[in-house]
């Protein structure tokens, strides 16, 4: 087909839910592309002689190359080809925030609708997967050296995947009941479906990874001990776990959630399915969401699953600043979520028995632009109005969570408590151990949390085979 | 990790001891930690706090009162059989010194966490009073292991069935501020009335007072906010920044409130657990 041809085709529609029905199950949202579909949207690809896409994404995945074997019809040869540079892709083809990466840099957006990378990757992954267990790739010698990872979010899992194929005994150390870090606790069974966590995860066991899951380095085990029991060398992926308040008056009444907590409850603890498990969480009527990134939009869509009649999301910003994916914007808005923008809580009002019944709010409007570039919300004075919920999600950030870091003597941390390590190898100040993801750069992505993972691994390698 | 149960004991009517199988937790914990329990894959994961360690078994012991769904399916389980997960030891471990005299005061299963921060202030050279109370005598626990570990001991309930005729806090202001016996610290675990009670009357004396709070816990490691408590104004997390604060500066109100956040579901999920124990037979 020729180039012109191709220009023809159209962006392929992914088909989803329908967003009335959706919105009170917890099934995952789109279907994901058919054979056919997928086929087509390939057909849109120019196989650029300089593909921008490529630059565009973290891990530098040859996007030409696995697209045109998905349009000659070897989709497991195209998920061999991710698979080179991505260990992850059904994760990433699911919660990449492609508008700002691959797809961004495609040729095709210029004029138009970019490549549906994003989309094409998750069938070529799904596919895969979906012919029976996937096939594990060679493993190397044993090299006799042992590794420690500390925390089974997406930057320790591509640390061990990557180390135990050549040929090092790695263990991984998780403080929750099961591996997978905010894939599995915070990102919900709506947008990332838990089996595809838990089969990537075991594609790594298949390898010989093994996973201690209830073992909290700092607490069960600290650093030190770890070596002292023979470990060569030690990766710190534990996330930017801690939740952040706002530090407004009524933040600690009844119904007043961090994110994480709504999250937790709901995803790794399944609160959604009480009594069936134990776990409960408050199913309020009246929700109100802080916040505008993915967790936000995560939390509002959780909301309306467990019941709600009404969802607001309470932001500070204009639209165009929200932080979240585009299609989770897209996606909440069609479930119904009532987006208040320029708003932002000033107090939680609660009755007698400690329940929060409403918050104050103020609206804002834009000043001028802070050190992100965002233009600053700032406050419209006597603009204040009350927001009737019996339920509010915080979803404004999280920080480093200290355990690690308090009983590791040695560990340069910067001002914020992150861990400091080089970007181009994960090293820290401590011999032999190595950090990324979330921990040192602050809450970021999926894929920037394996790309640091991979770095590290590299480094790490380099490392064992030195050290005598 | 899984955890095996081997030995399990009845100490009252809703009181049981176990011992568990968890070598890493017992080489580790001191005085004052807890661990959090899952018992099955549809389980919730409760804290319950470490009463006992022996290092050279592996094992620790917890002593727990079934109040809800998750302690009663704990209580039915039979020597033998495995909880899904143990971790631990969480929070941070008591603050141990040599203070001159200490008092030890456990309300109801309260009596187990203050246990093993009573035989460590003894180790450290304190001078030790004990007080440990229940609603009734065939509630009282522990009381042969708290006297060992104690120069004095006194049981207080509060029908007067045995010991001192009243609560806890009482025994302490007239058994010993007022028989003139000077204490240079107070700790004081039990259900919340009560551990408020003790620092309405250590406040009046002045003797600084350390409570474990029970908060409502889901991971235990600082990543969720649920346990967060009020004190001196500021927000700390009970499972990391804790479970132990300046009794005088708790804001017991809020956490009291908080313990009631899931009263409904919590009752629900009871009675279908007891509904299910009674179609097999098991109930009691
Ligand atoms: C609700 C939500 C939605 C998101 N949506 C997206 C999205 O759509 N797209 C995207 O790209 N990114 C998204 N993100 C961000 C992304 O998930 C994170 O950037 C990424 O998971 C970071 O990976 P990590 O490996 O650094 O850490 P994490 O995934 O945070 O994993 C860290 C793990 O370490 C464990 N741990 C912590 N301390 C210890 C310890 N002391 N001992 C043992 N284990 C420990 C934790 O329990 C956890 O399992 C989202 C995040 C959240 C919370
Ligand atoms: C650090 C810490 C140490 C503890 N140590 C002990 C101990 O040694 N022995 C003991 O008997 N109990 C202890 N508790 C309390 C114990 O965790 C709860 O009794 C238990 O979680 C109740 O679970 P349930 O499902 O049986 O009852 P539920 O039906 O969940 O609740 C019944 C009652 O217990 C309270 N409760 C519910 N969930 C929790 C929770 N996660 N944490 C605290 N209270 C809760 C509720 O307010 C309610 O009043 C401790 C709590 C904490 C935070
Ligand atoms: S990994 Fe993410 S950025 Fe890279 S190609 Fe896939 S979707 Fe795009
Ligand atoms: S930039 Fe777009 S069109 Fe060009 S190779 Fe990449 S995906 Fe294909
Ligand atoms: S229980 Fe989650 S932060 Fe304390």
């Amino acid at each position: 087909m020729n180039a012109k041809e191709r220009m023809k085709i159209p962006r392929q529609a992914m088909p989803e839910q329908d967003p009335k029905v959706r919105s009170r199950n917890f099934d995952e949202v789109p279907y994901g592309y058919t054979a056919e579909l997928a086929k087509k949207e390939a057909l849109r690809c120019l196989n650029c002689p300089r593909p921008f896409c490529v630059e565009g994404c973290p891990v530098e995945i040859d996007i030409p190359a696995f697209i045109n074997l998905i349009a000659d019809g070897d989709f497991v040869g195209a998920a061999k080809k991710i698979k080179e540079k991505n260990a992850l892709p059904a994760i990433c083809g699911r919660v990449c925030p492609q508008e700002i990466q691959c797809e961004q840099r495609c040729v095709r957006g210029k004029k138009g609708e970019p490549v549906a990378i994003g989309r094409l990757e998750r069938f070529a992954a799904d596919y895969e997967r979906s012919q029976g267990e996937v096939e594990i790739p060679e493993i190397a010698g044993p090299t006799g050296k042992k590794v420690a990872i500390v925390g089974s979010g997406p930057a320790g899992l591509t640390v061990a995947g990557d180390l135990v194929k050549l040929g090092h005994d790695v263990t991984i150390f998780e403080a929750l009941h099961k591996p997978g870090g905010v894939l599995v606790y915070g990102i919900p069974e709506f947008r990332l479906p838990k089996d595809i966590v838990a089969s990537e995860i075991d594609y790594l066991k298949r390898m010989g990874v093994k996973i201690e899951t209830s073992y909290v380095i700092g607490k069960t085990s600290t650093i030190d001990e770890l070596f002292q029991e023979g470990y060569d060398a030690i990766f710190l992926g534990v996330g930017a776990g801690l939740p952040v308040f706002m530090g407004i008056p009524g933040e600690n009444l009844n119904g007043v959630y961090s994110a994480n907590e709504y999250l937790t409850r709901a995803n790794l603890m399944k609160a959604y399915l009480f009594p069936e498990y134990d776990t409960p969480i408050v199913k309020g009527r009246n929700v109100a969401v802080i916040g505008g990134g993915n967790v936000a939009m995560d939390s509002a869509r959780t909301a309306l699953r467990l019941g709600a009649d009404n969802v607001y999301l309470v932001y500070r910003r204009s639209e165009k600043e929200m932080p979240a994916r585009l299609e989770e914007i897209h996606h909440a808005k069609e479930e119904g979520i009532n987006f208040q923008l320029l708003t932002n809580p000033k107090r939680y009002i609660g009755d007698d028995k400690g329940w929060v019944v409403g918050i104050e709010c103020l609206r804002m409007e834009l000043g001028e632009p802070d050190e992100s570039g965002r233009r600053r919300p700032v406050p419209i004075e006597g603009s204040e109005f009350v927001l009737d919920v019996d339920t509010v999600v915080v979803a404004i950030g999280t920080r480093a969570n200290p355990l690690v870091q308090a009983t590791t003597p040695g560990l340069e941390l910067n001002k914020w408590g992150y861990i400091v390590a080089d970007e181009e190898t994960g090293k820290t100040s401590r011999e032999g151990v190595f950090a990324g993801g979330d921990i040192v750069t602050g809450s970021a992505t999926v894929i920037l949390a394996m790309g640091a993972g991979r770095k590290a691994a590299r480094a790490i390698h380099e490392y064992l085979m030195d050290k005598k | 990790m899984a955890s095996k149960l081997i030995e399990k004991r009845q100490l009252s009517e809703n009181v049981f001891q176990m011992v568990f199988e968890a070598a890493k937790i017992a080489r580790k914990r001191r005085a004052g930690q807890f661990v959090v329990i899952r018992i099955h894959e549809q389980g919730e994961r409760i804290p319950l706090t470490i009463a006992d360690a022996d290092p050279m078994r592996g094992t620790i012991t917890i002593v727990f009162q079934r109040v809800g769904k998750t302690t009663y399916h704990l209580s039915m389980l039979e020597v033998g059989d495995e909880v899904m997960d143990i971790v631990g030891p969480m929070g941070k471990p008591t603050n141990i010194e040599k203070v001159g005299t200490v008092a030890c005061i456990g309300g109801g299963v309260g009596v187990a966490p203050v246990y093993p921060i009573t035989e460590a202030m003894k180790a450290a050279g304190n001078y030790v009073i004990s007080i440990i109370g229940a609603r009734d005598k065939g509630l009282v626990i522990m009381e042969d292991e708290m006297r060992s570990v104690s120069d004095e001991l006194i049981v207080a309930t509060d029908d007067g069935s045995y010991g001192f005729h009243g609560f806890v806090s009482q025994a302490l202001e007239e058994e010993v501020i007022k028989k003139g016996k000077h204490v240079d610290q107070a700790v004081a675990i039990g259900p919340v009335p009560m551990m408020k009670a003790v620092c309405d009357t250590t406040r009046k004396y002045d003797i600084p007072t350390i409570v474990s709070l029970n908060s409502i816990m889901v991971d235990a490691t600082g990543m969720c906010g649920a346990c967060r408590v009020s004190v001196g104004g500021k927000t700390r997390f009970v499972c990391v920044d804790g479970p132990e604060f300046d009794g005088h500066q708790v804001d017991f109100k809020q956490l009291i409130d908080r313990q009631r956040i899931y009263l409904e579901q919590e009752r629900l999920s009871l009675e279908r657990y007891l509904e299910t124990l009674r179609k097999e037979g098991r109930g009691s």
